[in-house]
């Protein structure tokens, strides 16, 4: 019997992805489940942050050195270590976040090592034969349960489908740090460029406030982000707005943007269009604000206020304030 | 300057009408097939190169069913030069495993400086297979692109791939692999001259034989994922719908994250 490994992704300032602290969680829980040991991997210039952070999830974290993902994608480099690690290791299941860096990661393990991919878990659970796992897919309108055939592979998991909870007891920190040949060409990061109005990453907040067409300017987006503000959370976008330039793309949901599931989705002058809808629909919570009570949003949204979003914003904005004082 | 674009035919997303079948997969009869989203941008990016090289070729390259011709003259009318269709049906219910391996042997027998795909499909949204078949080719993989600046007098390739907070500029020797987003630009529509252009444009057939590769090692025998039960999302519920001053509107909205535990 494998153990289950969780391989965490770069998070910011060298720290643990809060992605990988949801997906330790949940592999804990099913390793513990299945009496299968459960390991964390993380390779970075210097993993020692994000390696004490995984250990307060983790009962045994892996931690390796790779200077090359300094300044370099790290994908590439992390996969041929992951592969590597194979070599001495079978491991039933490979858990990564289903973000950009763990889908790369993830394409490039799986052609490395011919294992197969289940993409985007919402959760995973331990049938027959290796794990079965839950996604969504159609824009959220089927639930599927998919294995792998040879009984292990990778599985993807979405953010925020769990609530990161730390282990009992902290974890023990191995340094794996042996020198590994280059299985993929490296990619070079010549820059790491941060854009002004780039607000909290959208795929990992808990609370999305985003703003659409009926914002009608990127001076229309001050109240979408003090909302956001007042609430803690991250400002999102229709590709409506982002398409006129109101926004960066990074911020999109839909689609071709991002797929969400924050507790709180707060919509403002957002139809509700079903590219966007996809992105969105399994929020926890989805209030829209909008003046066309035909909007498609109103047939999903929880909570739908008909009116100004600006006004209303405005008087909401005013209520959140007052009540954090 | 010779660019390959990865093409998929995905159920049109606008439908809503996607479901699978008795067979577990995707019921293609059941809405009509579209150029996937994110490999329009991939090729509108490839137009936009050509253009600004003043020469060059796009060779589109699809692993899809027998009716995908219909679908890839649509690219071909945007203005692609060609197009190579590896269909066979021992591919049928081939895995994303399979599908990379094929792909990137298809990639093989084509002449290329660099290869663009959509960063995922809508279909399956995995995000995998771009950089499944650059590391099966031993070649660089630039992903999330938001602009591409290669350079054929240096052999390299810049791409801005986004990142969380903004970007990361990302440089690698040629030939590489890149994965498309939204933000390279609008895809054009077709013209009437590019409509018709397209109806001459070659469509290359290529089964596995074709490419050497053993049926028995495609398809859904030899698939590494399989489905085991589907059921429906609960239901959302019912919408409230809330009529009154932005105040009252807005005490509601309150007192709603309150009751949900949000604040």
């Amino acid at each position: 019997m494998g153990a289950l490994w969780v391989v965490a992704e770069p998070g910011t300032g060298g720290g643990l992805a809060r992605i990988s602290a949801e997906a330790a969680t949940l592999v804990r829980e099913l390793a513990a489940s299945t009496g299968r040991g459960a390991i964390g991997v993380v390779i970075a210039p210097d993993p020692a942050p994000a390696a004490a952070d995984l250990a307060t999830y983790l009962p045994v974290v892996w931690a390796i050195t790779e200077p090359a993902a300094k300044d370099h994608a790290w994908s590439a480099v992390a996969a041929g270590h992951v592969a590597n690690l194979m070599a001495d290791d079978v491991p039933d299941a490979i858990f990564v976040g289903a973000g950009a860096d763990g889908r790369d990661l993830a394409g490039a393990v799986s052609a490395l090592t011919g294992l197969g991919v289940l993409v985007n878990a919402t959760s995973v659970a331990w049938g027959e034969n290796g794990p079965a796992v839950e996604m969504s897919i159609f824009g959220g309108k089927l639930l599927t349960t998919s294995g792998f055939t040879g009984g292990r592979g990778i599985v993807t998991i979405r953010p925020n489908v769990t609530t990161a909870v730390e282990a009992g007891a902290v974890g023990r920190v191995e340094a794996r740090s042996e020198a590994v040949p280059a299985r993929l060409p490296a990619v070079r990061v010549l820059e790491r460029i941060s854009e002004a109005g780039a607000a909290a990453p959208i795929e990992e907040a808990r609370i999305i406030v985003s703003g659409g067409r009926g914002v009608g300017g990127p001076e229309g987006f001050a109240i979408v982000e003090q909302l956001a503000d007042a609430l803690g959370g991250a400002v999102g976008a229709s590709r409506a707005a982002v398409d006129s330039g109101w926004i960066p793309y990074s911020q999109q949901i839909g689609q071709t943007g991002k797929i969400v599931k924050p507790e709180l989705y707060l919509a403002l002058g957002i139809s509700g269009a079903i590219q966007h809808k996809v992105g969105m629909r399994t929020s926890g919570a989805i209030v829209a604000i909008n003046r066309d009570t035909d909007a498609p949003i109103a047939e999903f949204a929880d909570l739908f206020v008909a009116g100004d979003l600006f006004e209303v914003g405005a008087a909401l904005l005013e209520r959140l304030r007052a009540r954090t004082g | 300057m010779r660019i390959v674009v990865l093409v998929k035919p995905v159920p049109d997303p606008a439908s809503a009408g996607e479901r699978l079948g008795p067979d577990g997969r995707l019921d293609r009869a059941a809405v009509p097939a579209v150029v996937n989203g994110n490999d329009e941008f991939a090729l509108e990016a490839a137009l936009k190169l050509v253009e600004a090289a003043g020469e060059g070729e796009i060779t589109l390259l699809s692993m899809a069913p027998a009716s995908a011709p219909e679908t890839l003259r649509k690219a071909l009318a945007m203005g692609a030069t060609r197009a190579v269709h590896v269909t066979d049906p021992a591919l049928a219910g081939s895995c994303a495993v399979s599908t990379a391996t094929v792909l990137a042997r298809a990639l093989r027998d084509l002449a290329f400086d660099f290869v663009l795909a959509g960063i995922d499909a809508s279909d399956g949204l995995g995000g995998i297979v771009p950089a499944a078949v650059a590391a099966h080719l031993g070649l660089p993989y630039l992903s999330y692109a938001q602009r591409i600046e290669p350079d054929l007098t240096t052999r390299t390739i810049r791409v801005r791939r986004t990142s969380p907070t903004g970007y990361d500029l990302l440089e690698a020797p040629l030939p590489a692999v890149i994965g498309c987003t939204q933000a390279l630009g609008e895809p054009r529509y077709p013209s009437l001259k590019g409509i018709m252009a397209a109806r001459g444009k070659e469509i290359v057939t290529r089964s596995l034989a074709d490419l050497g590769l053993d049926p028995t090692t495609h398809g859904t025998s030899a698939a590494t994922t399989a489905l085991l039960d589907t059921r429906m999302p609960a239901s959302r519920g019912a919408t409230e719908i809330v009529r009154g001053t932005p105040d009252e509107g807005a005490a509601r909205i309150v007192d709603f994250l309150v009751e949900r535990r949000i604040i």
